[in-house]
């Protein structure tokens, strides 16, 4: 498994927001995305998840790989924990939903409607439903919102455990989240907008 | 593929899914048109099979604007497109989860409330085969539009108005039908001509709607 991405750009709203990114991660690595806010990380994500097409450039990436984490997720408040995590495990085709919540430390939670559960458990659960797609690359957009320090660590080790089995993962992200093995990538460079990356005070342009 | 069919009905059904809404809304209507339009003259009767159709349609049309967008603002619309289940899969099981919980009951629910709206006795076969063929057309052209307007903020009105005349042709058929039925007529036109339409929706419109989703999802 090896993704590769060549010049690619991409727009959000019809306006290119990042171009000429180039970047390749072999199995067990991982990526992650740096940038201030509205420097297209999420975009960039959505892009690689095959939500929307890119402007330029190539995405070399077997399809169905890719699991997207996004900022949502994904939780439905009526159903229990385990009716969640299993209609996703049933659509995947996959049958780990308990070894998932065990993963993300939800087990406990297993019978508790999802409206009942805190914004932290909420997000620990929608990280399970990462684990039970069963797919090799992992697209993160800030997976560590609502988590306390505790959770953090844990997800950390969900994820190196997930680059030792082979996987991959980009992650968008602003705190650090410990995987000191991984490579960073800084979008600012690749930003097609410069006022958008530069600090540059709108309110004074 | 069964899940997300399971778990559409399982999310129609507990609470706040809006299972009952389009159902006494429908039940509503029957039980006030008459009060309205008074007992004498036949012209309850004779009005029956159109009021018993539009008020199937508006309560099909009451519950619509859920199939997707309640699934965009929670994500998991995303989830699904990136699932390895096809979209075009997707919304032809939705239209069907959603068939299932409103057209269906509606479609058992009429014969009760033909009573109510004296419509004559050789009407209620031709009403309920007239809405078991039909129904499914007004939920399959009903995800069409609700994939149209998702994610637009309060699009309910869009989608009433994008709706409504694709609903005019199944509502024309349906009622001919059932009138038909009633007066003893032949009736094999517009009930072929209202089957058509539930098929050839049924066949073309979750593709036409997997497209404005991956349009919408960007």
């Amino acid at each position: 498994m090896e993704m590769r991405v060549e010049n690619l750009g991409v727009a959000r709203g019809g306006v290119t927001v990042l171009q000429g990114l180039s970047f390749a991660l072999a199995a067990g690595q991982a990526l992650i995305l740096r940038g201030p806010n509205g420097s297209g990380k999420t975009t960039l994500l959505r892009t690689l998840a095959g939500l929307q097409p890119a402007v330029a450039g190539t995405i070399d990436l077997p399809a169905e790989a890719a699991a997207y984490g996004a900022h949502a997720d994904g939780l439905k408040s009526t159903l229990t924990a385990r009716e969640n995590l299993a209609f996703w495990a049933a659509i995947h085709g996959t049958d780990s939903a308990d070894a998932a919540m065990a993963g993300m430390d939800v087990a406990n939670l297993a019978h508790r409607r999802a409206a009942e559960l805190s914004a932290g458990q909420k997000r620990r659960l929608g990280l399970a439903q990462l684990l039970v797609t069963g797919r090799p690359v992992w697209l993160l957009d800030e997976p560590t919102v609502s988590l306390d320090v505790a959770s953090v660590g844990l997800f950390a080790g969900v994820v190196r455990r997930h680059l030792a089995g082979g996987g991959l993962a980009i992650i968008a992200t602003h705190v650090d989240l410990g995987l000191s093995e991984a490579a960073v990538l800084d979008l600012a460079p690749f930003c097609a907008r410069i006022m958008a990356c530069d600090g540059f005070d709108e309110a004074f342009a | 593929m069964r899940a997300l069919l399971q778990r559409d009905l399982r999310l129609a059904i507990r609470s706040g899914g809006g299972f009952g809404l389009g159902l006494v809304f429908f039940f509503l209507l029957s039980v006030l048109v008459p009060l309205g339009v008074g007992p004498e003259g036949g012209t309850l009767g004779r009005i029956a099979p159109g009021i018993l159709w539009v008020g199937a349609l508006l309560a099909c049309l009451l519950s619509l604007d859920r199939i997707f967008a309640l699934d965009f603002e929670d994500g998991s619309l995303d989830l699904l497109a990136t699932a390895p289940i096809p979209l075009e899969a997707v919304v032809a099981l939705k239209a069907l989860a959603h068939w299932l919980v409103t057209g269906l009951p509606l479609t058992m629910l009429a014969p009760g409330l033909g009573v109510l709206l004296n419509l004559p006795s050789t009407g209620y076969a031709w009403l309920v085969m007239s809405l078991l063929l039909g129904t499914p057309a007004l939920s399959v052209i009903g995800a069409f539009g609700a994939a149209l307007v998702v994610g637009v903020r309060r699009g309910g009105l869009l989608l009433s108005l994008l709706v409504l005349p694709l609903y005019v042709p199944t509502l024309i058929f349906g009622a001919e039908v059932v009138r038909r039925g009633a007066e003893g007529m032949a009736l094999a036109t517009p009930l072929a001509l209202l089957a058509g339409i539930s098929l050839g929706a049924a066949a073309l419109l979750p593709f036409a709607a997997a497209a404005a989703l991956r349009v919408n999802l960007r």
